[in-house]
């Protein structure tokens, strides 16, 4: 797939003739480029501002954490998966734990469910508020930006009181979580939503009614809903193409079947109906959040398990819906104390794969818009 | 028909653009509440669940509670712990297993947790702070026991 030829060379003349015009130019964006939120490298074929071809070259952050997985326990791999999708690290904690818990067969106590939920939420919540302000600064508003940290700053707050870090928490583990919550969490997390209602509504005043903000976004980057269903899309990004696939709704794991949420579904397919999906799917957060603060059920915060877990022969396969979409974690195991081999599905680089296809006939200023409201983290592609 | 639409759309585009701009006035007369942070100068108190760096916890009399049983060096994930055992001769003429030195690697610590949730004796713990710039990478390497400290009595 890596054609390093055609990023040093001229185009060859065959394929400039297979355009209309000749006038064509390629284009490196990144490594290193501001709008691309992280060090994703797009080699784009341009015909004046009109995009042709975009083709991501992965590799430049490859740190293999699936090969690193296989020399570590089913206790120890669980903390690098935070450092692939950074903004859902607990998210993806905790699809690896379900899938050794699947695997051992543990029985989760019913306080640790609840907690796991209510983190799994808060952390959708600081992921979209992330890429609210990211989106919006993408397209030219800067302030969001900052309003949408001052928020996450909150989220951020009551993570590190109970889980010990702000970003990669490490909080699940096999059995439950690490620790009970802290006995400021559940007035803390009150105090969030109280003031969090009121900034969405800010939130939409400020960007979503937005004139310029709407022209921007909408009817760019077009994904029918069976190019999105073609190409793998999980996660916001196929469900505003109309493609129901909330995890939570469809596989439900946890406490999901027990409460009251909408599956988020858009019909438009185009950039601001993938920023109305995430901007409704953090009022679904915050009503999830609001059910479950004050029902945590008393009693054990992690079930008793083995000091040293073995996983029987076999593959397992858990999923979970992360803030950008289905995370899979699939272990074959030997029956040792370490995995055979770990293969992560992860959901940024198949709605990446779709870049293409939504960018080809869009000018360039139109691709920053796309990707962001791809919501794309690249560890999360490149790992 | 098409007059009164176009009308209508450039008034719209007003309204959201006035309705946008009503919240930055807010902002700009509510200017109360600041959420910036004087960082260098005024140092926030950081929950103690924060993991910092791993420390050993030592009492007055010099004493920690580190057996040398190295469940956290095998619990890390990342070989940031390295443990030197010894024997000390008991009064009694006994060989007592102990540890020599406790090395800890910041450099490579990825501050999960696992080492102080596999430790049975609570000897070592997450210390707040975060402040680990150095000018020598070297320095990063630490041995946690202190110079001349024993094992509490009673702990096995």
């Amino acid at each position: 797939m890596y054609r390093e030829t055609q990023i040093l060379k001229a185009v060859p003349s065959n394929i400039a003739n297979d355009f209309d015009d000749n006038n064509e130019m390629i284009i490196n964006v990144g490594p290193q480029h501001p709008s691309t939120h992280g060090v994703l490298h797009l080699v784009i074929t341009l015909s004046g501002e009109t995009i042709k071809n975009v083709e991501p070259h992965l590799g430049y952050i490859h740190r293999s954490i699936e090969k690193m997985c296989e020399s570590l326990s089913y206790r120890q791999f669980i903390y690098v998966t935070s450092r692939m999708d950074y903004l859902s690290s607990h998210i993806n904690n905790h699809g690896c734990a379900l899938c050794v818990e699947k695997g051992l067969q543990i029985e989760v106590p019913a306080r640790a469910k609840v907690i796991r939920v209510l983190m799994d939420e808060l952390t959708r919540l600081a992921s979209h508020q992330l890429w609210w302000g990211a989106m919006a600064m993408d397209v030219g508003a800067l302030t969001p930006f900052f309003h949408a940290f001052r928020e996450r700053e909150t989220i951020n707050d009551i993570m590190e009181e109970t889980c010990g870090a702000r970003l990669t928490m490490n909080y699940m583990v096999p059995g439950g979580v690490m620790v009970d919550l802290h006995p400021n969490f559940q007035t803390k997390t009150k105090e969030f939503i109280a003031l969090f209602k009121s900034k969405i509504d800010e939130y939409d005043e400020l960007v979503t009614g937005n004139i310029i903000f709407q022209n921007r976004m909408k009817d760019v980057g077009v994904l029918s809903k069976e190019d999105a269903i073609s190409y793998g899309c999980t996660g916001p990004t196929a469900r505003a193409s109309s493609v129901s696939c909330d995890i939570r709704k469809l596989y439900p794991y946890e406490v999901y079947n027990q409460l009251q949420f909408d599956e988020v579904i858009e019909t438009g397919g185009d950039c601001y109906s993938r920023y109305l999906v995430r901007m409704r799917e953090m009022r679904q957060s915050l009503s999830i959040v609001e059910q479950l603060i004050d029902n945590i059920p008393e009693g054990e915060f992690q079930a008793k398990t083995k000091a040293v877990l073995k996983l029987p022969k076999g593959e397992f396969y858990s999923r979970i819906e992360t803030a950008r979409g289905e995370f899979g974690v699939y272990i074959i195991s030997e029956g040792a104390t370490t995995p055979y081999r770990i293969k992560f599905r992860s959901p940024g680089f198949s709605n990446l794969s779709a870049l293409n296809h939504m960018a080809k006939g869009y000018k360039i200023g139109d691709l920053v818009a796309i990707m962001g409201s791809l919501d794309l983290v690249i560890p999360d592609i490149d790992r | 028909m098409f007059l009164s639409d176009y009308i209508s759309e450039i008034f719209n585009a007003t309204k959201s653009l006035l309705k946008g701009m009503r919240r930055t006035g807010y902002y700009f007369t509510h200017h109360k509440q600041i959420i910036t942070q004087q960082y260098p100068d005024v140092k926030q108190i950081l929950p103690e669940r924060f993991r910092g760096e791993v420390v050993m916890t030592h009492d007055e009399k010099n004493e920690h509670a580190c057996t040398g049983c190295t469940a956290c060096e095998l619990a890390c994930p990342n070989g940031t712990i390295k443990i030197i055992t010894k024997f000390d001769i008991l009064p009694d003429g006994k060989k007592k297993k102990a540890i020599d030195t406790f090395i800890y690697h910041l450099e490579l610590c990825t501050m999960c947790n696992l080492c102080i949730e596999a430790c049975p004796t609570d000897a070592i713990k997450m210390a707040q702070n975060f402040e680990h710039s150095v000018y020598d990478r070297s320095q990063l390497t630490k041995t946690l026991n202190k110079p001349g400290s024993k094992i509490k009595e009673g702990i096995e």
